[in-house]
C-alpha cells in the first residue's frame, strides 16, 4: 500500500511540474498576475508530493518490504537501519528520485526567500526549475519506476552493495545531488534573465547566494566522495579522474568560473552574457554527469545498471533542456549586452583570465572523459587514463593560482603594475624561499614539491598582504570596529583561498612523501616504514551484523612507545558472498598511518603470514581540510547582509547605471 | 543574432552527436568483431625478461586468457583480486598484456599487488592494443587452442562473468 501510494505521488507531482512549468511562463509574458501567483504554490505541492514519495521509499527500504523489486535487489534485512535508509539512494531508480527531490527542495527554498524578487522574475525562475522537473518525473516514471512490485516477493533481499555500506554513503550522495541540483537556480535565474531581457548588477545580487550555496554543498560532496574512496577502496589514493568524479568535477570547474564572473557582473555590471553563459553551462555539466552515469556510455566502477532506453530517453533530454537553452541565449544574448570596459592589467581581466583557466580546465576534464567516445566513433579505440590529467591540470592549474595571489589586491578597471609589484614583491620572495626551503625539512628535496608549496605559500602570504592592506587602510580606529566593517562576503573570498592553498599543501607533500610498502608479515613481525615500525600481532575472526570479519591487530610503534593500533579487516557479506577490504586508517595532523590486509601467504591460511600494504601519508588529511575551508568560505560569502537586504523595486531599479559608471 | 553567440550550441550539437553515437555503441553490448576470429598475432618482449620475447605462437594448443591491464588503470585494481583467485586455482593460464605501460612501473605494480599471470609481455606503444580492438582497459579475452577468440570481456573481470560466462566457456574448450 505505501508504495503505490509513493506512486501516486510521483504521477501527481508531474501534474504540478506541468502547471508550474507552463502557466507561469505565460502570466509573465502577458504580464498577468494571476497567472504568475501559481508559480509559488504549484511549487511547494510539488515538494510536499516528492517528499511524500520519498518517504514511501524511504519507509519501504526501512521495513524491508522485498515485493518492491527496488527494494528486493538493494536492500536486506540483517544490513543495520541507516544503511537501509541510505540504501533509498544506493540504486539507479532512488538516486533518482533523491535526484527530483532536491530539485522540488531548491524550488522550494526559492519560493521562501524570493519575495522581494519582482513577480515576473520570480514566476519565470520557478517556471523553468518546474520544466526541468517534468523531464526527471517523466524518466523517473517511465523507464526508472522505483515503486515497481515483484510478487511474490523474495524471502529476502539481494543486499547492498558492500562498497556502499559505509557511513560515506549515507551523507555523499545528498550532498553531492544537492550541489549538483543547486545549479538549477542559478540556470533558472539566467533562463529567466534571457525570456525577460532584463540583466542587470541586481540580478547578479540575486543569483550570487544560490549559486554560492550550491558550489558548496558541491565541494562538501566531492570531498566526502574523496575520503570515501581512500579509505573504502583500499588503494590509498584520493582521486582517480573516474567518468564519474569527473562528471562531478566539471560543474564544480564551471560553478567556481560562475562565481568569480558573478562577483564581476555584480560590482561593475560587465561580463554579462558570458555570466549566463556559465550559468546554463554549469547546470548542463550536471545533467549531462547524470547522462555519463545512467547511460553506461563509459564504464566506471560507479556505474549503475545499465540499460539503452534510459540512454535514449536522457540524450533527448539532454537536447531538449541544454540545445533550447542554448538557442535562447543565441537569440537573446545581444539583448543583455556586455558592459564598461577595463583595462589590460585590473581586477576584471584577472578574473577574466581565472574564468578562460577554468573553462580550458573543464574542457580538457570534459575532452580526457569522452575522448572514448569520439575515437570509437570514428573508428579507432583508444584510452584515456589518469596520466593524461595528472599532465594536463597541473599545468592550467599553477596560472590560475599565482593569479589568484594578484586578483584580490588589483583594483577594478585599471591595475597599474607597478603598484601591485610594489605590494607583492615581499609575498613573492617569502613564497620563493621559504618554498626552496621547506623540502629540506621534510627530508629530500624535489623540484616538484618545491613548485607546489610555492604556489601555495604564495596564496598565504599574498591573502596576508590583501588582509593587511586592507586593514592599513580602514577609517575605523581598534582592530575590533576594522574587523566588523569589512563584509563576510571579503572574509568569504580570503578563507576559500586559503583552502585552495592548504588542499596544494596535502597534494603536494602526499605526491612527494608518501610511503608505500607491501610486505609479507608473520604473527609477531615488524616491518619499519617512514620513521615508524608495525608490528602485526594476529589475526582473529570478528562476526558484522551481515558480514563475517577477520580483523588483523597492528601495534604502530614510533620510537619505544606504542603509539595506537590498527584493525584493518578483511570482510565477507554473507548475503553476496563478496569480500571487502576494509582498511584501518588513524589520521593525523601531519600524516595518515594506513594499514590494509592482503591475503593469507602461508599454508597455515588466516592463522599464518599475510601479505599486508602499509601507507604512511604526510598531509593528507590537508586535501580534504582544503575543501572544506574552501566551502567555510562560500558559506560565511552567503551571510553576508546585502544578500538579504530587502529589495525595494525603485532601489533595484536605481542599481544598473550604479554599476555601469 | 551575431554568430559567436551560435557558437556554444554549436559545440553542443557536435557533442550531442558523440553521445548519441557512443550510446550505439554500448561497449558492454556489442560483441567484439574479432570473436570467432584468428587471435592477431604478436611477438612481445616479456615484461621480467625483456631480452626473451612470447607470441601467440607459443600458447598454441592451451585455452589461455589475455588480460590487458596497465598500472595507471584504476579499474585493473578491481579485478585483480579475482585474477589473482583464478591463477591460484591453476583452471587456465593468464597471459597479462602490460598496456601503454612503463615496464618498471608495470613490474612494480605485480610486485606489490600480486602477479596472478603464466606470462607477462609490454605493449609500450599499446600497436598489439588496436589490432585486438581494445577499446578501454582492462579487457580480458578467451583464446582456444587453436588460436580463434571465443569472448571478450570488457572492462573489470567480475564474480558474474568469471562463474556464468569465462570458466564455464574454459572449460567447454578444455574438452574440445
Amino acid at each position: 500500500m505505501i508504495p503505490e501510494v509513493g506512486q501516486f505521488a510521483l504521477i501527481l507531482a508531474l501534474f504540478v511540474t506541468l502547471v508550474q512549468g507552463t502557466v507561469p511562463l505565460v502570466g509573465a509574458a502577458r504580464n498577468n498576475v494571476r497567472l504568475m501567483s501559481v508559480a509559488v504554490p504549484a511549487a511547494r505541492l510539488q515538494f510536499v508530493l516528492v517528499g511524500l514519495a520519498f518517504a514511501c521509499l524511504a519507509w519501504s527500504f526501512a521495513t524491508s518490504d522485498f515485493s518492491v523489486a527496488n527494494v528486493a535487489l538493494h536492500s536486506n534485512s540483517r544490513l543495520p537501519l541507516h544503511y537501509r535508509v541510505a540504501a533509498t539512494w544506493g540504486s539507479h531508480e532512488g538516486s533518482l528520485l533523491l535526484w527530483v527531490l532536491m530539485l522540488a527542495g531548491w524550488g522550494f527554498a526559492v519560493t521562501l526567500f524570493s519575495r522581494n524578487l519582482p513577480a515576473a522574475l520570480r514566476a519565470r525562475v520557478l517556471a523553468v526549475m518546474g520544466l526541468v522537473a517534468i523531464g526527471f518525473l517523466l524518466f523517473l516514471l517511465a523507464t526508472s519506476n522505483p515503486f515497481e512490485r515483484a510478487i511474490p516477493a523474495p524471502a529476502e533481499g539481494a543486499d547492498l552493495n558492500p562498497l556502499l555500506q559505509d557511513p560515506g554513503m549515507v551523507v555523499h550522495p545528498p550532498m553531492l545531488y544537492m550541489g549538483y541540483v543547486g545549479f538549477s537556480v542559478a540556470f533558472a535565474f539566467a533562463i529567466a534573465a534571457l525570456l525577460g531581457g532584463r540583466l542587470d548588477a541586481t540580478w547578479a545580487r540575486w543569483s550570487r547566494p544560490w549559486t554560492t550555496v550550491a558550489w558548496c554543498f558541491l565541494t562538501c560532496g566531492i570531498m566526502l566522495g574523496s575520503v570515501w574512496a581512500y579509505y573504502e577502496l583500499g588503494w590509498g589514493g584520493w582521486w582517480f579522474w573516474d567518468p564519474v568524479e569527473n562528471a562531478s568535477f566539471m560543474p564544480w570547474l564551471t560553478g567556481t568560473a560562475l562565481i568569480h564572473s558573478l562577483a564581476v557582473t555584480e560590482k561593475r555590471g560587465t561580463f554579462r552574457s558570458w555570466t549566463v553563459l556559465l550559468a546554463i553551462v554549469a547546470f548542463s555539466l550536471s545533467l549531462l554527469g547524470t547522462f555519463l552515469v545512467r547511460s553506461g556510455v563509459l564504464t566506471s566502477v560507479h556505474a549503475f545498471a545499465t540499460d539503452p532506453t534510459r540512454g535514449i530517453f536522457i540524450l533527448v533530454f539532454l537536447a531538449i533542456v541544454i540545445g533550447g537553452s542554448l538557442a535562447l541565449y543565441a537569440v537573446r544574448a545581444n539583448a543583455v549586452g556586455g558592459g564598461a570596459g577595463f583595462g589590460a592589467v585590473s581586477r576584471e581581466s584577472l578574473l577574466l583570465a581565472n574564468n578562460v583557466l577554468l573553462i580550458v580546465a573543464m574542457a580538457s576534464v570534459l575532452l580526457g572523459t569522452i575522448y572514448p567516445l569520439i575515437v570509437a566513433a570514428t573508428g579507432g579505440t583508444i584510452s584515456v587514463g589518469a596520466p593524461y590529467f595528472n599532465l594536463v591540470f597541473p599545468i592550467l592549474m599553477a596560472p590560475l593560482v599565482f593569479l589568484m595571489g594578484v586578483g584580490p589586491l588589483a583594483s577594478w578597471r585599471d591595475a597599474p603594475v607597478p603598484a601591485l609589484w610594489t605590494r607583492l614583491r615581499w609575498a613573492l620572495a617569502v613564497a620563493i624561499v621559504t618554498a626552496a626551503l621547506l623540502p629540506f625539512v621534510m627530508g629530500t628535496w624535489m623540484p616538484l614539491v618545491a613548485v607546489g608549496l610555492f604556489l601555495a605559500l604564495w596564496v598565504v602570504a599574498a591573502t596576508f598582504v590583501t588582509a593587511r592592506q586592507r586593514f592599513a587602510g580602514m577609517p575605523q580606529r581598534g582592530w575590533r570596529a576594522r574587523m566588523t566593517a569589512n563584509s563576510p562576503a571579503w572574509y568569504g573570498m580570503l578563507v576559500a583561498h586559503l583552502g585552495v592553498a592548504i588542499f596544494i599543501v596535502g597534494v603536494t607533500l602526499v605526491r612527494g612523501y608518501e610511503v608505500e610498502q607491501d610486505v609479507r608479515l608473520e604473527p609477531g613481525q615488524s616491518v619499519a616504514v617512514g620513521g615508524y615500525t608495525f608490528t602485526f600481532r594476529g589475526i582473529a575472526e570478528r562476526a558484522g551484523p551481515n558480514y563475517d570479519a577477520l580483523a588483523g591487530t597492528f601495534d604502530v610503534h614510533h620510537g619505544d612507545r606504542i603509539d595506537r593500533t590498527l584493525h584493518p579487516e578483511k570482510r565477507t557479506y554473507r548475503a553476496s558472498g563478496q569480500v571487502m577490504t576494509e582498511a584501518a586508517i588513524s589520521p593525523g595532523l601531519f600524516g595518515d598511518h594506513y594499514v590494509s590486509l592482503g591475503e593469507p601467504v602461508s599454508e597455515a591460511g588466516a592463522a599464518g603470514a599475510w601479505s599486508v600494504r602499509i601507507y604512511v601519508k604526510p598531509f593528507v588529511d590537508w586535501i580534504w581540510g582544503g575543501f572544506f575551508v574552501m566551502a567555510l568560505g562560500g558559506l560565511l560569502a552567503v551571510t553576508d547582509r546585502r544578500y538579504r537586504v530587502a529589495l525595494r523595486p525603485r532601489e533595484s531599479a536605481a542599481a544598473l547605471p550604479a554599476a555601469a559608471d | 543574432m551575431k554568430m559567436r553567440w551560435l557558437l556554444p550550441l554549436g559545440i553542443f550539437v557536435v557533442l550531442l552527436v558523440f553521445l548519441a553515437m557512443g550510446l550505439t555503441r554500448d561497449p558492454r553490448e556489442v560483441p567484439s568483431p574479432l570473436i570467432g576470429k584468428a587471435a592477431p598475432a604478436f611477438e612481445l618482449a616479456q615484461l621480467h625478461a625483456p631480452d626473451k620475447k612470447l607470441g601467440t605462437a607459443d600458447m598454441r594448443g592451451k585455452v589461455w586468457l589475455l588480460n590487458v591491464w596497465a598500472s595507471w588503470c584504476e579499474s585493473c585494481r578491481t579485478e585483480h583480486p579475482l585474477l589473482l583467485q583464478l591463477a591460484k586455482a591453476n583452471i587456465v593460464p593468464i597471459v597479462g598484456l602490460d598496456y601503454k605501460d612503463k615496464p618498471e612501473e608495470g613490474k612494480a605494480w605485480l610486485a606489490q599487488r600480486g602477479d596472478p599471470y603464466r606470462m607477462s609481455v609490454v605493449d609500450l606503444d599499446g600497436r598489439v592494443g588496436i589490432d585486438w580492438g581494445v577499446y578501454g582497459v582492462p579487457e580480458t579475452f578467451v583464446i582456444d587452442k587453436n588460436g580463434v577468440i571465443r569472448y571478450k570481456q570488457i572492462g573489470p573481470v567480475t564474480v558474474d562473468a568469471l562463474q556464468q560466462t569465462i570458466l564455464p566457456l574454459v572449460r567447454e574448450l578444455q574438452r574440445s
